[in-house]
């Protein structure tokens, strides 16, 4: 259909293009008003002409021609042309004319195929640590992101995480992007909106490893991670100041955090953002969150997480790819009755250190980050926290990191960092990390 | 435990109560146009007149590859009625979870307030064959610094003017009659910004960036090389000094750079090659004075000539 509306506007354009051309050269009387109106004709055609090259550019991108024998809807009126994103490729209801049921040919398939990215991550170690060992080298995660729109009411996010050794569905959920009065919904597999780190990939973290108290209280690399859904809104707040809720409700099965030994053993999130722009350079984004779920001493025991985040960045809007400045903390308790851990742990696997009665564990971590060139970040961290299960035990640390970037695409990271372990035993070590990113480009994190 | 469940469903209860009893901006009677760049809003501005209540979100002396992603864009974003874009994936590194995050469905891709300016203008160096990031950061799909082409320019403005026609029928004529006025404005300031420059037609610039290519085309400049090697890609040595013997061999003086680029390398180019660095505004708000799309070329044709003038 739209080969034939092309043939068409070529024959309309090039008989007017013709007529032009006669007529110009000839009557020696033309007015001004004529040769006017001869400009005013030609640039239409020539808009026409660029309007088309958009639409073919738009078929080019979805890499196939309309399915033959599509019929336009009746009535359909002759809007704008469509949009040229590969998203917008990807809404099929948005053009109903142009879908064709049962089985389209392998090229219009393609265009509805989301965008594909992977993202590599590669850490070398060097150094001794007994209690939380890493290999020297190790092909640490390989995200593999699949990321389309669904239907005009929807999009999907995959991210599947392969390791060395195995596959783990880091991520995957339909997000809700047209709910009534500004809602956004989300479900399936989903990291919960607890806290900063917690809601982050390991390839747009500032460090090779992630902050001790992730690493005691929040679950370690895979963190509150867990299926359930999701409901966040924006809540209308003076002087400008962004305030967000996100609720958020999982099945209840998170790392060593949350067990769900029974259906109704779920887990909940709540999280309560603020952010405000200082100036067109800075900005102060802060969060409280709160979570519960079951412990894996059974239903009877639960665990409560509390946390409040701060961050705080400059970036200068004119030299923003040059220099930019990141501080953020994250501090976070943690708290849980155990049971007579002398039976408990006769029953189930219980982790190395436990003991009996309530643990009100604490632990924070404190960050910095300056870009001091176009490809050169240097920062540091400080970390400490309890243990959860044994909240008298208490680790310490702290890492220095240089990144350089070669280009968007890719990272080398050099961290050095020294763990003093509540066992009284320090840690030094050193990483080398690289990530590189294949396919879509996706979004920076902020 | 009971009284943490309890407050959790307190805060959340409060939230949505108070969400569902605040009143509607549906009576609000222009439409809100949120612009990603600011020459789209000047020209959705010029179409709309007070029809309309335009903002962008990036400001004109930032890289528009680079703008971050911020909460307070969202407020924007959520009570809008259009969202314009540039598209080619120039904002694909913070719109997309913008436009997810909003919860605005109207704002959506393929939503009627979704334009994706790029379908209306002329678009250059859309790669041929197979695309890889060996090239840099290239755009497959085209460059998308296209606006700084007044003709783009006229051709954006009547397809925006003819979405708000059908975002807002009642007031179709009156979009039209502005657009056909600003058409008529942009070709008589087009006829004297082409004037100033066709003494300077067909000479040869590099720039450090390819942003200009669109705006060279227009005005007949010849852009010979970039200071990058690649685009997204910093100045290296060994690239700056190919490009010093370029510019010596072929005698070019003038660098064009946007105000976002650090002027060390292309300062120390211009110093090797006797040569002069032009800050050329790429965005309306680039400037105080550049207040809206004319005075953008108001802006750089003065430069350049000047900068032509001097390096003669």
């Amino acid at each position: 259909m739209r080969r034939f509306h092309t043939l068409i506007f070529w024959m309309v354009a090039t008989s007017l293009a013709a007529t032009a051309q006669s007529q110009s050269p000839a009557p020696a009387q033309s007015s001004t008003d004529e040769k006017a109106a001869m400009d005013q004709r030609l640039r239409d055609l020539e808009d026409r002409i660029v309007m088309l090259e958009g639409e073919i550019r738009q078929l080019k991108a979805q890499g196939s021609q309309p399915a033959a024998g599509t019929t336009p809807a009746p009535g359909a009126q002759p809007t704008s042309t469509p949009e040229t994103t590969a998203q917008q490729a990807a809404a099929p209801a948005s053009q109903p004319d142009n879908v064709r049921l049962g089985g389209a040919g392998s090229a219009a398939s393609k265009a509805l195929n989301p965008d594909v990215s992977v993202i590599g991550d590669f850490i070398a170690g060097a150094g001794h640590n007994s209690i939380n060992p890493t290999p020297s080298f190790q092909m640490h995660e390989s995200e593999v992101g699949l990321q389309a729109i669904i239907d005009p009411y929807a999009r999907g996010d995959f991210f599947l995480s392969f390791g060395e050794e195995g596959v783990n569905l880091e991520e995957g959920f339909i997000t809700f992007t047209a709910l009534p009065a500004g809602f956004v919904a989300k479900a399936g597999k989903i990291r919960a909106a607890f806290g900063k780190v917690n809601t982050l990939h390991n390839h747009v973290l500032p460090w090779a490893d992630r902050p001790l108290v992730t690493q005691n209280l929040v679950g370690g690399e895979d963190g509150i991670n867990d299926a359930g859904f999701s409901v966040q809104h924006i809540i209308p707040a003076p002087k400008n100041w962004f305030l967000e809720f996100t609720g958020q409700t999982f099945r209840g099965d998170s790392a060593d955090v949350f067990t769900s030994s029974r259906k109704n053993d779920v887990s909940v999130v709540g999280h309560l953002r603020t952010y405000k722009d200082l100036s067109d350079s800075t900005n102060i984004d802060m969060g409280a969150s709160y979570s519960r779920g079951h412990s894996l001493f059974g239903s009877d025991f639960v665990t409560h997480l509390y946390g409040v985040d701060a961050t705080f960045r400059w970036k200068p809007l004119q030299r923003a790819i040059y220099h930019s400045f990141v501080a953020r903390s994250e501090f976070i308790w943690r708290q849980q009755d155990q049971p007579n851990i002398n039976l408990a742990c006769g029953t189930i696997d219980c982790p190395a250190f436990v003991r009996s009665g309530f643990q009100r564990a604490f632990g924070f971590y404190a960050s910095a980050d300056y870009q001091f060139a176009r490809r050169w970040f240097v920062g540091g961290r400080v970390d400490q926290s309890d243990r959860p299960f044994d909240a008298s035990l208490t680790d310490k640390g702290g890492s220095f990191v240089l990144t350089y970037w070669p280009s968007e695409f890719a990272q080398v990271r050099g961290q050095y960092r020294f763990t003093r372990y509540a066992q009284n035993f320090d840690a030094h070590e050193a990483f080398i990390q690289l990530q590189f990113a294949l396919g879509a480009h996706g979004a920076h994190p902020f | 435990m009971k009284l943490s469940s309890k407050l959790f469903g307190a805060i959340l209860s409060v939230t949505l109560i108070a969400t569902l009893l605040l009143p509607s901006s549906a009576e609000a009677k222009k439409l809100k146009v949120i612009a990603t760049l600011s020459d789209l809003a000047s020209l959705t501005q010029e179409v709309g007149g007070d029809k309309v209540e335009v903002e962008a979100l990036a400001k004109g002396y930032q890289d528009p590859h680079f703008v971050e992603p911020k909460p307070s864009f969202l407020l924007k974003l959520r009570n809008a009625d259009l969202l314009v874009l540039v598209g080619l994936e120039l904002e694909i590194g913070w719109l997309p979870p913008l436009i997810t995050q909003s919860g605005n469905g109207k704002i959506q891709p393929g939503g009627q307030g979704y334009l994706d300016a790029s379908q209306f203008a002329q678009i250059l160096e859309i790669p041929q064959g197979s695309v890889t990031r060996a090239e840099g950061d290239v755009h497959p799909m085209g460059n998308p610094h296209y606006w700084l082409d007044p003709d783009n320019g006229r051709r954006m403005a009547k397809g925006i003017a003819a979405r708000l026609s059908e975002m807002d029928p009642p007031d179709q004529a009156y979009f039209q009659q502005r657009e056909q006025d600003f058409e008529k404005r942009l070709a008589e300031a087009d006829k004297k910004w082409l004037a100033q420059m066709a003494p300077y037609r067909g000479r040869k610039v590099v720039t450090y960036h390819r942003s200009w290519p669109n705006f060279a085309k227009h005005f007949g400049l010849d852009v010979i090389a970039y200071i990058e090697p690649r685009p997204g890609i910093p100045p290296t040595p060994s690239h700056t000094i190919e490009l010093v013997n370029q510019m010596k061999r072929e005698n070019v003086k003038l660098e064009l750079i946007e105000p976002y680029f650090d002027s060390k390398t292309p300062n120390s180019i211009a110093s090797m090659t006797n040569g002069k660095v032009v800050v050329l505004m790429p965005s309306v708000g680039g400037k105080p004075e550049i207040t809206d799309y004319f005075k953008l070329f108001d802006y750089d044709i003065a430069l350049l000539t000047k900068a032509f003038e001097e390096t003669k």
